[in-house]
C-alpha cells in the first residue's frame, strides 16, 4: 500500500494505472485536466503500459473510447460539464452499446457563465443516458471507486459503463492523503477485462444496425435489468474490495449516525462530508441527526432510500443541482423511492450551485428550522442572495432599450 | 491487378437493403475483396447503416461497428488503438486493417472534425468516403459535397455553391496516402485499397457513389455514370503518396491524351437532378460555366504534367 | 409517532430478459429473397459470354458468380450487368412473375 498526498485529479490518474487501462481517450477540461495530464506522464515515465489518444473534442473522446471498448480493451475517458454535455449523444450510445467503460467526471457548473467551481448539474442531466453514477466524497474514495468502477462494469450481469463523479476544486484541486492499494491487490481484485461481445475476427457480428420496434424495446429493459443487478454487483464489488484492502465507503448509499436518527440530511458528494460536520453540531444541540450519502445516484438506492428514511419524522434533502421548472433532482428521486411506503416529510434545499460555498451552519439550521415545524416551503435556496453585482449588470442589461 | 485475380469470396451477402442499383453495396463488394477478412469494419450513419439490413440480420461478413454520424475518424482512433495495445500485448498475432466507411455526409459535414482530428495524430485506419454528393440515406438533402447546380429536396432549384474537397483538404493534412476512386475503375479502386492497407497511418480514399434515386438516374447506369465522372473531368481520379500527387486510370490517359475529353454535357444530362441546367434561357450559359471549370483545372494538370516532362526530359540530356 | 417503512414488494416485474443488445448475425438473404423486388430479369446468352468478369465485378448485390451464374432469388433486376457487358450477352426482359421466369 503506498501512501499519497495529491490532488483528486492525480489519485484518479494512478487508480487506472492501477487498474491497468489499456486505451484512454480523452479531451482536457478545466478542471479535469490533471487526471490525462498525470496519465501522459506516468505513461511518458514508462509506469503506465496504455495507447492514450489525445482526441480533438469531447464528442471524439466517447467515441474513441466505445470503438476501443468494441475491440475487448479495458478503456478510460475523464470529462467534465460542457465535454460531458458534448457528449451526450454518444453517452446513450455507450450504454446501449452493452460494452463495458469507465469515465471520471468532474462535477463542475454549466454555462453561460463559464462557472468552473462544482455543482452537479453537468452529470444529473446525464442522468437518463443508461450510465451508472457513483460519487465520491473523498479523495480515498475516489483512489477506491475508480478501481470499483471497472468491476462493476465489466461484471457479465452487469455490462454498462460507470461514470464516477467528484467535485471540482474541493476534491479535484485539493491536497489530501490518499492510500493506493498495491499492483497484486487490483489483479486480485480486478479479473483480465472481459465483455458480452467483441469486435471478433472469428467469428463476425454486426452491432447497431436498423432494429425496428418490434424488437427495440428489449434491448431496453434489458439496461434497465442491468441497473437492478448493479445494485447487488456494486455492493459485491464494494465487500470484495474491503476484504482485500481494508476499505469501504458504503455500497449504494454510506450511512453516518442512522441507527438512531429520527432527522436526517441526504447529500451526494462533497456537501456530504461537510453534513458530517452538520450532524455531530445537531447531535451536539440535541437533534437526533444522521447522515445518508447517496453514494450511488444510478441505480438509485430505492430500497435503501425507504429503509433509511422511512421511519424518521423528516428528512432535508440537499440538492447541488436544479430540475428547473421542478425541483432538485435527487429530491424528487427520494420522493418516488418512498412513494406509498412512509410518512416522513421530506425536504429540499437546492444549494451551493456553481461552488457557491455551502458551511455546515446552514445544514443545521435549515433541519432545526425543519424539525421545530417552522419550515413552509417543500424546496428552498437558502444560500441564494442578491448582491451589488447582480445589480451593476441587470442595469446594464436595462439600458438594452 | 486483374479481374481474374480479384478473391472469389463474397464478404458482402447478397440479400441486402441496398437500392437496385446501389453505388455502396458495389463499392463494399470491391473493398472487401481487396482487404479480406482480416478487416474491422466501422460504418457511420450513412446509406451503409441501413442497406447492411436490420436486426438481426447482416449483408456484411465482417465485424462490424455501426456508430453515430460525426465519429467516424474518432472510432477508427479508438479501434485502431486498441488493436494497436492487442498486438503490443501479443494477444493479436495479425494486424487486422481497420476500415471506417462513411458517407459524403459523414466525411464532409458533420464528420469533418473527427476525421481532420484523426488525420493529424496519424491514427492508423483507412477511411472511405463514398460520396453520393448528397445526404442520401435521410432523402437527398444537399451535404457540403453535392455539386453546383445541383437539385436536393433542400436546394430545389440547384444547389448555388460549388462543392469542397475533402480529398484535398486531407492532402493538405500530409497524410501518408490519400486516393480517390470511381465504380468504373475496379481495378483501380482495388489496388488502391490494398495500397492504403500496406501503409502506416491515416490514409484517405474517396470514392465517388452515383445514386440512382439520388441523382436521378435509372437503376442500370451506375457504373455508366461513374465512367462519365471520370472521362469528363468531373471526378478525378489520382493518389497521393510522399507529397506527390499522381493521376490514374481515365484521368491519366484525358491528361496524357491518350483520350478525348467528353463535354460535361454528356454526364450531365444523364441526371435528372441537373435537368433544369438544360431548360429556359440561361441553359446553355450554366452549362458552359460548368465546362470552362473543369477545362481550366485539366489545362493546368496537362500544363503540369507536360512540364514535368519536359523537366526530366531536361535531367536526362544533362 | 414514529412509523416504520412498509415492505415494498415485486409487483408484476418483467422476468429477466439477460443481455440483449443489437447484434446482427451474418446472413445470405438478410432482407429476404430480394429477387421478388424485381420488374426486370437479365438473362444470360451462353454463346455470346467470353468471362471478361465485369458483369461479376459490377453486380451491386454480388448476385453473379465468377462463373457467371446469376442467383435469381436475390438478383433486384438493377440492369447493371446487361449495360456494362461489352458482347451485350445479357438483356433484361420484363419478368412474367405469373409462371415465374422470364417470357
Amino acid at each position: 500500500m503506498s501512501r499519497m498526498v495529491d490532488i483528486a485529479n492525480h489519485v484518479a490518474a494512478h487508480a487506472v494505472k492501477l487498474a491497468r487501462v489499456g486505451v484512454v481517450s480523452a479531451y482536457p477540461i478545466t478542471p479535469q485536466t490533471q487526471v490525462i495530464e498525470e496519465i501522459s506522464a506516468l505513461i511518458d515515465a514508462g509506469e503506465m503500459d496504455c495507447e492514450y489518444i489525445p482526441v480533438e473534442s469531447e464528442h471524439s473522446a466517447m467515441a474513441a473510447l466505445i470503438g476501443a471498448a468494441a475491440v475487448g480493451v479495458r478503456s478510460f475517458s475523464a470529462t467534465s460539464a460542457h465535454g460531458l454535455a458534448y457528449m451526450h449523444e454518444l453517452l446513450h450510445w455507450a450504454a446501449g452499446i452493452r460494452l463495458p467503460m469507465v469515465m471520471v467526471n468532474v462535477n463542475r457548473a454549466m454555462g453561460p457563465g463559464w462557472n468552473i467551481w462544482c455543482d452537479h448539474q453537468d452529470s444529473i442531466s446525464q442522468r437518463d443516458t443508461g450510465w451508472i453514477q457513483l460519487y465520491c466524497h473523498s479523495h480515498q474514495e475516489v483512489a477506491d471507486t475508480v478501481i470499483q468502477a471497472f468491476r462493476i462494469s465489466e461484471d457479465p450481469r452487469v455490462i454498462l459503463p460507470v461514470m464516477v463523479n467528484y467535485d471540482a476544486f474541493v476534491l479535484s484541486h485539493s491536497y489530501m492523503q490518499a492510500e493506493l492499494p498495491e499492483q497484486e491487490q487490483v489483479d486480485r481484485f480486478l479479473p483480465p477485462f472481459r465483455s458480452a461481445w467483441r469486435l471478433d475476427l472469428d467469428n463476425p457480428l454486426t452491432h447497431g444496425s436498423v432494429i425496428y420496434p418490434n424488437d427495440y424495446e428489449e434491448v431496453r429493459l434489458s439496461m434497465h435489468q442491468a441497473h437492478d443487478n448493479a445494485r447487488r454487483v456494486i455492493a459485491e464489488a464494494a465487500d470484495e474490495y474491503r476484504e482485500i484492502t481494508g476499505r469501504y465507503h458504503g455500497a449504494l448509499v454510506d450511512l453516518y449516525r442512522m441507527e438512531d436518527a429520527e432527522y436526517a440530511l441526504v447529500a451526494m458528494g462533497s456537501l456530504a462530508s461537510e453534513a458530517r460536520v452538520a450532524v455531530d453540531a445537531l447531535r451536539e444541540d440535541g437533534l437526533a441527526a444522521g447522515l445518508l450519502r447517496v453514494r450511488s445516484y444510478r441505480p438509485f438506492p430505492r430500497e435503501e432510500l425507504a429503509e433509511g428514511l422511512g421511519g424518521l419524522r423528516a428528512a432535508l434533502i440537499i440538492d447541488r443541482d436544479i430540475s428547473f421548472g421542478m425541483e432538485g433532482a435527487l429530491f424528487s428521486d427520494c420522493k418516488a423511492a418512498l412513494y406509498g411506503r412512509s410518512e416522513a416529510l421530506l425536504y429540499n434545499a437546492v444549494t451551493g450551485l456553481g461552488g457557491r460555498d455551502v458551511p455546515y451552519t446552514v445544514m443545521v439550521d435549515e433541519l432545526k428550522e425543519i424539525a421545530a415545524g417552522k419550515r413552509r416551503e417543500p424546496v428552498s435556496w437558502p444560500t441564494v442572495r442578491l448582491n451589488r453585482h447582480h445589480q451593476d449588470s441587470r442595469e446594464g442589461m436595462q439600458r438594452c432599450g | 491487378m486483374r479481374l481474374k485475380d480479384f478473391p472469389a469470396e463474397e464478404l458482402f451477402l447478397k440479400g441486402s437493403a441496398a437500392c437496385a442499383g446501389c453505388p455502396g453495396s458495389m463499392a463494399l463488394r470491391v473493398a472487401f475483396k481487396a482487404l479480406g477478412r482480416n478487416t474491422l469494419l466501422v460504418v457511420i450513419a450513412s446509406c451503409t447503416s441501413v442497406l447492411q439490413s436490420p436486426f438481426p440480420y447482416s449483408a456484411l461478413g465482417l465485424p462490424v461497428l455501426n456508430m453515430a454520424f460525426a465519429t467516424g475518424g474518432a472510432v477508427g482512433a479508438g479501434v485502431s488503438a486498441a488493436v494497436n495495445y492487442l498486438v503490443k500485448k501479443g494477444e493479436l498475432r495479425e494486424r487486422p486493417t481497420v476500415l471506417v466507411w462513411a458517407g459524403d455526409g459523414g466525411t464532409y459535414d458533420i464528420g469533418i472534425q473527427a476525421l481532420s482530428g484523426a488525420a493529424e495524430r496519424g491514427d492508423d485506419f483507412i477511411y472511405v468516403c463514398y460520396n453520393n454528393e448528397a445526404y442520401s440515406n435521410t432523402g437527398t438533402q444537399r451535404s457540403g459535397a453535392t455539386p453546383y447546380a445541383a437539385w436536393t429536396s433542400n436546394t430545389i432549384s440547384g444547389k448555388k455553391e460549388w462543392r469542397k474537397d475533402v480529398a484535398q483538404i486531407m492532402v493538405a493534412h500530409d497524410l501518408p496516402y490519400v486516393a480517390t476512386a470511381s465504380l468504373a475503375y475496379p481495378t483501380d479502386f482495388f489496388s488502391k485499397m490494398q495500397k492504403a492497407a500496406s501503409i502506416r497511418g491515416t490514409k484517405y480514399i474517396e470514392m465517388l457513389a452515383p445514386c440512382p434515386p439520388g441523382w436521378k438516374f435509372p437503376s442500370d447506369s451506375t457504373v455508366r455514370v461513374s465512367r462519365l465522372a471520370v472521362q469528363t473531368g468531373v471526378w478525378l481520379l489520382y493518389e497521393h503518396e510522399n507529397g506527390r500527387t499522381t493521376y490514374t486510370a481515365g484521368t491519366k490517359r484525358i491528361i496524357d491524351g491518350q483520350s478525348e475529353q467528353v463535354p460535361v454535357a454528356e454526364y450531365l444530362k444523364l441526371q435528372g437532378r441537373f435537368r433544369h441546367l438544360f431548360q429556359g434561357e440561361e441553359a446553355d450559359g450554366r452549362v458552359a460555366e460548368y465546362q470552362q471549370r473543369i477545362d481550366e483545372v485539366l489545362e493546368n494538370l496537362r500544363f503540369a504534367s507536360k512540364l514535368r516532362e519536359r523537366l526530366m526530359d531536361l535531367e536526362i540530356r544533362r | 409517532m414514529v412509523k416504520r417503512a412498509r415492505k415494498d414488494e415485486d409487483k408484476g416485474r418483467p422476468e429477466d430478459i439477460g443481455i440483449i443488445t443489437t447484434l446482427s448475425v451474418p446472413t445470405v438473404g438478410s432482407v429476404g429473397k430480394t429477387g421478388s423486388w424485381r420488374v426486370f430479369v437479365p438473362v444470360k446468352d451462353e454463346a455470346r459470354c467470353n468471362k471478361c468478369l465485369l458483369c461479376w465485378i459490377y453486380c451491386p448485390e454480388a448476385c453473379i458468380s465468377k462463373d457467371i451464374e446469376i442467383d435469381l432469388d436475390y438478383c433486384k433486376g438493377c440492369g447493371i450487368c446487361a449495360v456494362e457487358c461489352p458482347r451485350k450477352a445479357i438483356v433484361m426482359l420484363k419478368e412474367d412473375k405469373s409462371g415465374g421466369g422470364a417470357p
